[in-house]
């Protein structure tokens, strides 16, 4: 390490004040930082330390996030392998296929090998354009107001490209997240400031501006424009649970993740490794995902017990709605963004139990969106802070009872 | 022309433009911007009710009861709001109908009686007369803005004529749906007021409080 200590020493005249890069500060500082601890000391009390900051909690969420994003990149690879061999075709045709024809690697459904790759040359390009589309408004931000450039950014990418459909054109995740950095978090102040998350809001961008790259059935197989597959939670929307299971996809194929959907939402199981680790450091509350578990349990049972005979989504039972579509990652990662999320523990529970309520009332009740997840936390994101205030009155009026 | 003419005339474009400095009438620019050439009829009709409103409740300022001045006020706009829509209903029907209520809603606009109130009571006929036009061309020049922005992102037109082919047409654009929807003309209408208020920086607002507020660059 002691090179590169000496190499980051080396550059960093250049980037102070009157240097020649000082416009780039925040540039040195984000790789400075990511390698070395900040050297500054506290000047006034209280001079109390943890080794745990902003940096470390971001990287943790990261950390969290991998197994789903492993595993998104072989259910990707899985199906557009699948496809290939029922359709009898050969390689694809595009840059994907010319790669791994010259690498050597087939298209054989079986093999995890092949899948994760293929898989990988979907989600690697698209989270790439992330970084790059999303880092250059983080940049330029960052240099206007003086701010440092910290890795919520790496957090916000890292989620909203697993929210995607793997076949989105690449200029629509650039758009998606310029929206979503810009007009959902720069302009209210940077990382923070936000009220909320960045990641969804321009997901839901996305879905309102380019409906048809977003959702419907042919969307989530690539390559083969020609194979359709509609989410199981669309199918059961169309026909309930009895639609999914005469489409060959068991509770268990839903929970482990091989089933169609956005790049990272299909495995409930990887999603539930993430949120053990985010849970166990302390990053995330455990407050909002039994929240959120609790509300959608109640209200699932709730529709369940009143019945319909129109509405095949009234009869799906609530371990059906955690495996299905996007609930357990948006649960585990989007709900505990403790940026948007309430910050008082009373809070947690009432903004979790919207959020479990508010999914499950959309899916169910409303036709025009099979998913629910996604606009039910942007709905809780912007009763937070209410929610936080009448706790805090709440707080203050007890106790003032109690001094009379 | 006298300068304070001239103010009244040219001020509420820009410097004291009551769309994006007063956050005025957005009701129906969120509604009737989805293409350009409705927002155009309502354009028109919203500055001639404006400047013939502030007209007549500048000529009858003095004689006019102070207990009962905004219900004079409010039947003088509404007289001319009914003439305007019937206009609207005899000479452009389809666009008449696409606006719907929206023209009735003129009565309602914050624009109109905000001026008639704030500035025809208390101004010669004339300069009210100039503040009229000047504040229908303030309110025409947001919603001309956020009606071509929105026309052509959402549906790749300008009054109907195809500027950005579309893929459905053959050509290279895919259409932005949101932009069709009402709440990309709250998101159009910020950016014009972003953008406004970096370039004429005297029109941003002192902050209400301040959140303590130190980073680490400025602390060392």
């Amino acid at each position: 390490m002691r090179p590169l200590r000496k190499l980051l020493d080396r550059a960093a005249p250049h980037f102070e004040q009157g240097g020649r890069f000082e416009d780039y500060q925040a540039l040195y500082e984000m790789v400075d930082t990511l390698f070395y601890s900040p050297p500054d000391v506290s000047r006034h009390a209280p001079h109390v330390r943890d080794a745990i900051d902003l940096k470390r909690v971001m990287g943790l969420v990261v950390i969290g996030v991998l197994p789903c994003a492993v595993l998104a990149m072989w259910t990707t690879g899985y199906h557009a392998n699948l496809a290939i061999d029922e359709l009898g075709l050969s390689a694809p045709t595009d840059w994907r296929g010319a790669l791994m024809a010259a690498l050597g690697i087939g298209h054989d459904p079986n093999s995890i090998g092949a899948a994760t790759f293929y898989g990988m040359l979907y989600f690697v390009p698209i989270y790439l354009m992330t970084l790059a589309a999303g880092g250059v408004w983080e940049v330029l931000f960052a240099g206007i107001r003086n701010h440092e450039i910290n890795e919520g950014f790496f957090v916000t990418s890292i989620l909203y490209a697993l929210t995607l459909p793997a076949t989105t054109p690449l200029w629509q995740v650039a758009l998606g997240i310029s929206f979503g950095v810009v007009m959902a978090k720069e302009v209210f102040g940077g990382t923070g400031k936000n009220f909320m998350n960045p990641a969804l809001a321009g997901r839901a961008f996305l879905y309102f501006a380019y409906p048809v790259e977003m959702s419907g059935e042919s969307v989530w197989t690539p390559p083969i424009d020609v194979v359709t597959g509609a989410t199981p939670l669309a199918i059961g929307a169309e026909s309930g649970v009895p639609g999914i299971l005469e489409q060959g996809v068991t509770w268990m194929d839903a929970f482990l993740g091989p089933i169609q959907g956005s790049i990272g939402e299909t495995s409930t199981l990887a999603c539930l490794i993430g949120g053990v680790l985010i849970v166990y450091t302390g990053v995330a509350s455990w407050r909002i995902i039994a929240g959120v578990m609790l509300g959608m349990v109640a209200t699932a049972m709730l529709f369940n017990a009143v019945g319909s005979d129109t509405n095949p989504m009234f009869a799906m039972p609530w371990y059906w709605h955690l495996v299905l579509g996007g609930f357990a990652f948006g649960m585990i990662f989007m709900a505990t963004d403790p940026v948007t999320a309430c910050v008082t523990n009373s809070g947690r529970w009432i903004f979790g139990l919207l959020v479990g309520v508010i999914t499950v009332v959309i899916r169910v009740v409303n036709i025009a969106f099979p998913e629910g997840i996604m606009l039910a936390i942007l709905f809780a994101n912007i009763f937070a802070p209410t929610i936080d205030h009448f706790v805090t009155r709440a707080n203050i009026t007890r106790r003032l009872r109690r001094s009379v | 022309m006298s300068s304070a003419a001239k103010r009244a005339l040219l001020a509420p474009v820009v410097d004291d433009n009551p769309v994006t400095l007063h956050v005025l009438g957005i009701c129906s620019a969120l509604a009737v911007t989805t293409s350009l050439l409705p927002s155009l009829y309502m354009c028109l009709a919203l500055t001639v009710v404006a400047t013939l409103a502030n007209t007549a409740v500048s000529a009858i300022r003095h004689i006019l009861p102070t207990s009962i001045r905004i219900i004079v006020q409010m039947t003088i706009i509404a007289s001319l709001v009914i003439v305007v829509d019937e206009s609207l209903k005899a000479f452009a029907f389809e666009t008449s109908r696409e606006l719907s209520v929206f023209v009735g809603l003129i009565i309602t606009n914050c624009i109109v009686l905000g001026r008639t109130e704030s500035f025809a009571s208390k101004n010669r006929v004339g300069l009210s007369f100039l503040d009229g036009i000047g504040n229908g061309l303030g309110y025409s020049v947001i919603l001309i803005l956020v009606a071509s922005t929105r026309e052509l992102l959402g549906a790749g037109t300008l009054l109907g004529y195809a500027i950005l082919p579309t893929v459905a047409d053959g050509g290279w654009y895919s259409p932005n749906g949101m932009m069709l929807l009402p709440p990309s003309a709250f998101f159009v209408i910020g950016l014009i007021i972003w953008a406004v208020r970096t370039w004429k920086a005297e029109q941003v607002e002192k902050p209400e409080f301040r959140i303590h507020e130190v980073h680490r660059t400025e602390a060392l």
